[in-house]
C-alpha cells in the first residue's frame, strides 16, 4: 500500500467517535481486552469488533490472543506518518501564503493610489 | 485547529485577494513555495477547469502541480483539486480550499488542504475530519508511548 493510501485509511479511521474513544482508552493502559473495551459503549461486542477490525486495517491497533482473551494495544506509528504529512504541508503552505500577502498587499496599495 | 488550516489577515480588500489566487498573473507571483520563480501559470477559472502550475524552487529541482476548480464564489471562495505530477512522495489527490472574509483592516484569509485518497474518505471528511485531526493533535501532545 503506498503512502497516501496508508494516510487514507488512517484518516478514515479516526473519523468515528467510538474508534477514537477506543484509541483514547488504549492510550491510557498497556493493553486492554475486548470486553474492557467494548464496556464504557452502548453497543454489542460484534459491533466493537468491527471497530477493532478497522483499527488494525489502519495499523492503528495490534491484537494478540492469548487463551481465550484478546489483548488490544494500541500502535501509533500510523498516526506520526499523519502528522507528518500535515507538518510537511503546513510548512509548504506557510511560505506561499506569506508571499500571497505580501502581493495582495501590493495590489491594494496600488489601488489605493490610483484613487479606487 | 488543525495543522492543516493556515490563517492570514491580510492589509488587502478581499476582491484583490481573491485575484490574486486566481488568475495566471496573482499565482505567478507567489505559488513558489521560495524566492524560486514560477516557470508557468495557466488556470481556467471556472468550475470544472483546470489550472496548472510549474516552478522551480532555490535548490533547482522543479516541480508541478495540477487540478481543477471546484468551488468559486467571487470574492469569498475557492476549491481546488490539487495533485503533484509525477509525485512519488504524495502521489494523491487533496483539495486545497480558500475563504476569505472582509474584515476592517482588509480580508481574513483561511486557507485548508485537506487529504482526499476517495470518495469514501471523502464522505468521512465531512462528517467530522476536523474532530478527527484535533484529537490526532492532542494525542501527540501528551503521547510519549512508543510504537
Amino acid at each position: 500500500m503506498n503512502n497516501q493510501a496508508r494516510l487514507g485509511r488512517t484518516f478514515s479511521a479516526l473519523v468515528d467517535p467510538t474508534r477514537r474513544a477506543i484509541l483514547a482508552r488504549l492510550e491510557r493502559s498497556d493493553g486492554a481486552s475486548v470486553s474492557e473495551l467494548a464496556q464504557p459503549f452502548a453497543i454489542r461486542l460484534p459491533a466493537v469488533m468491527k471497530h477493532l477490525d478497522v483499527l488494525a486495517d489502519a495499523g492503528l491497533v495490534t491484537r494478540s490472543k492469548s487463551g481465550r482473551t484478546v489483548t488490544v494495544r494500541l500502535r501509533p506509528q500510523p498516526m506520526r506518518e499523519a502528522m507528518d504529512w500535515l507538518r510537511r504541508y503546513e510548512r509548504f503552505w506557510s511560505n506561499r501564503l506569506d508571499r500571497l500577502a505580501a502581493y495582495a498587499e501590493a495590489k491594494e496599495a496600488e489601488a489605493r493610489r490610483r484613487g479606487r | 485547529m488543525t495543522s492543516l488550516t493556515l490563517v492570514r489577515r491580510i492589509k488587502a480588500r478581499p476582491s484583490i485577494v481573491f485575484d490574486a489566487v486566481t488568475t495566471a498573473e496573482g499565482i505567478a507571483q507567489w505559488w513558489g513555495p521560495d524566492a524560486g520563480p514560477v516557470l508557468l501559470a495557466e488556470a481556467d477559472v471556472r468550475v470544472g477547469g483546470r489550472y496548472r502550475v510549474r516552478f522551480r524552487m532555490l535548490d533547482g529541482t522543479e516541480h508541478e502541480s495540477s487540478g481543477e476548480y471546484l468551488e468559486l464564489v467571487r470574492p469569498e471562495r475557492v476549491a481546488m483539486s490539487w495533485r503533484w505530477k509525477g509525485g512519488q512522495e504524495d502521489p494523491g489527490v487533496s483539495r486545497v480550499e480558500i475563504r476569505l472574509r472582509a474584515i476592517p483592516e482588509g480580508t481574513e484569509l483561511t486557507f485548508t488542504h485537506a487529504l482526499l485518497p476517495d470518495d469514501g474518505a471523502r464522505r468521512s471528511h465531512e462528517q467530522g475530519w476536523t474532530g478527527a485531526l484535533d484529537k490526532l493533535q492532542a494525542h501527540f501532545a501528551r503521547s510519549t508511548t512508543t510504537p
